[in-house]
């Protein structure tokens, strides 16, 4: 039990690890100002809800983590994001994408997660809710406009939700892990989850004029530790700095 | 985009703050929309918790005197003492107003 709470804590803890980090490569190279900026806070918030979640995974695992171990001591196969948030950035509308396909999953999760039975993981998620509500209006806002957009946006943000569709799966699936969290009344349901997701996902796709791709076979493999190759490059350039100098203060 | 964003209009922000009675203008930002206008003025402008209340207006839909008509419009009123109570003599029995 024990041991899945951790696991499940860490799910949660380096999507919005992975995710900031991800987002972060984007400031200073936002299309325009505002769009930076409103990037650059989504990361912000995604790596403050890490920080509380690696901080109580480090409780979980013993005395001697600390948060900042969690995020810059663990190696690739360690890490329990799902595989979709560890993709490149690619361009602008990808991002934007993907961003509203997790968003609308992770906005329905942690409306769960505020009747967890775990202290702590409620807490987070009574604070992550309001900065994910404003994340899933902010990115299906985008989705649309540039959806029906121009013919080019409309073509990019297609052809980003084709490439990305078969990356949507592994988070709606439960695991072992995530049945063991839902029996204990600590994890979300991922089969409501689903539901919600794909209502939602389909009309705000309408409005924005996309055509849903047909389910066919997804990817996985993130959560239980198996990833794609850019995990590596990432952990590298986010741990390089503390690994090289573990005692480093600011 | 680059082609779009230069069609994208300019918005006045104003921004209410907590304590504050009144909303005042704080910037100016680029949206294509009214919906968008506010959500970018609160990524922009309400990070650090300045605001309870957000207003965008398009620019262009400001009227603003002009800069060559400030002569007529305001020095009249430089040498019109009077008009501030600091003119007038209170008298000591009145105490603090």
């Amino acid at each position: 039990m024990q041991k899945e709470l951790l696991e499940y804590t860490l799910r949660l803890g380096d999507n919005a690890l992975i995710l900031g980090q991800r987002l972060g490569e984007w400031c200073g190279y936002g299309p325009v100002l505002e769009q930076d900026i409103a990037l650059s806070n989504i990361a912000l918030d995604q790596l403050g809800q890490a920080r509380m979640l690696m901080q109580y995974a480090a409780r979980l695992k013993g005395e001697e983590y600390t948060e900042d171990k969690m995020a810059f001591f663990r190696d690739v196969t360690e890490y329990h994001n799902v595989l979709m948030l560890e993709l490149p950035n690619d361009h602008w509308g990808f991002t934007i994408m993907r961003q509203f396909l997790f968003d609308t999953f992770n906005y329905y999760q942690y409306t769960q997660l505020l009747q967890s039975q775990d202290d702590h993981i409620k807490s987070v998620a009574q604070k992550a809710i309001k900065e994910i509500t404003y994340h899933a209006q902010w990115s299906a806002e985008w989705v649309i406009r540039l959806g029906d957009g121009t013919e080019e946006s409309h073509q990019k943000m297609q052809t980003a939700l084709d490439e990305l569709w078969q990356w949507t799966g592994e988070m709606l699936t439960p695991d072992a892990v995530d049945e063991k969290m839902r029996e204990a009344g600590i994890g979300a349901d991922l089969n409501k989850v689903k539901e919600e997701w794909q209502q939602k996902v389909a009309e705000i796709l309408e409005i924005a004029t996309l055509k849903k791709p047909e389910d066919d076979w997804m990817q996985e493999g993130g959560k239980q530790g198996e990833h794609s190759e850019h995990l590596g490059y990432i952990l590298a350039e986010m741990q390089h700095l503390p690994r090289m100098y573990p005692e480093a203060e600011w | 985009m680059s082609k779009n964003k230069d069609n994208w209009k300019i918005w006045e922000v104003f921004i209410r703050s907590r304590n504050g009675l009144s909303h005042k203008h704080v910037g100016s930002l680029h949206a294509p929309d009214a919906e968008v206008a506010l959500k970018n003025a609160r990524d922009v402008y309400t990070r650090r918790s300045e605001g309870i209340s957000i207003w965008v207006v398009p620019s262009e839909a400001i009227t603003a005197s002009s800069p060559d008509e400030k002569e007529p419009l305001f020095t009249p009123a430089d040498d019109k003492v009077y008009r501030h109570p600091t003119f007038y003599d209170i008298p000591d029995e009145v105490g603090h107003m």
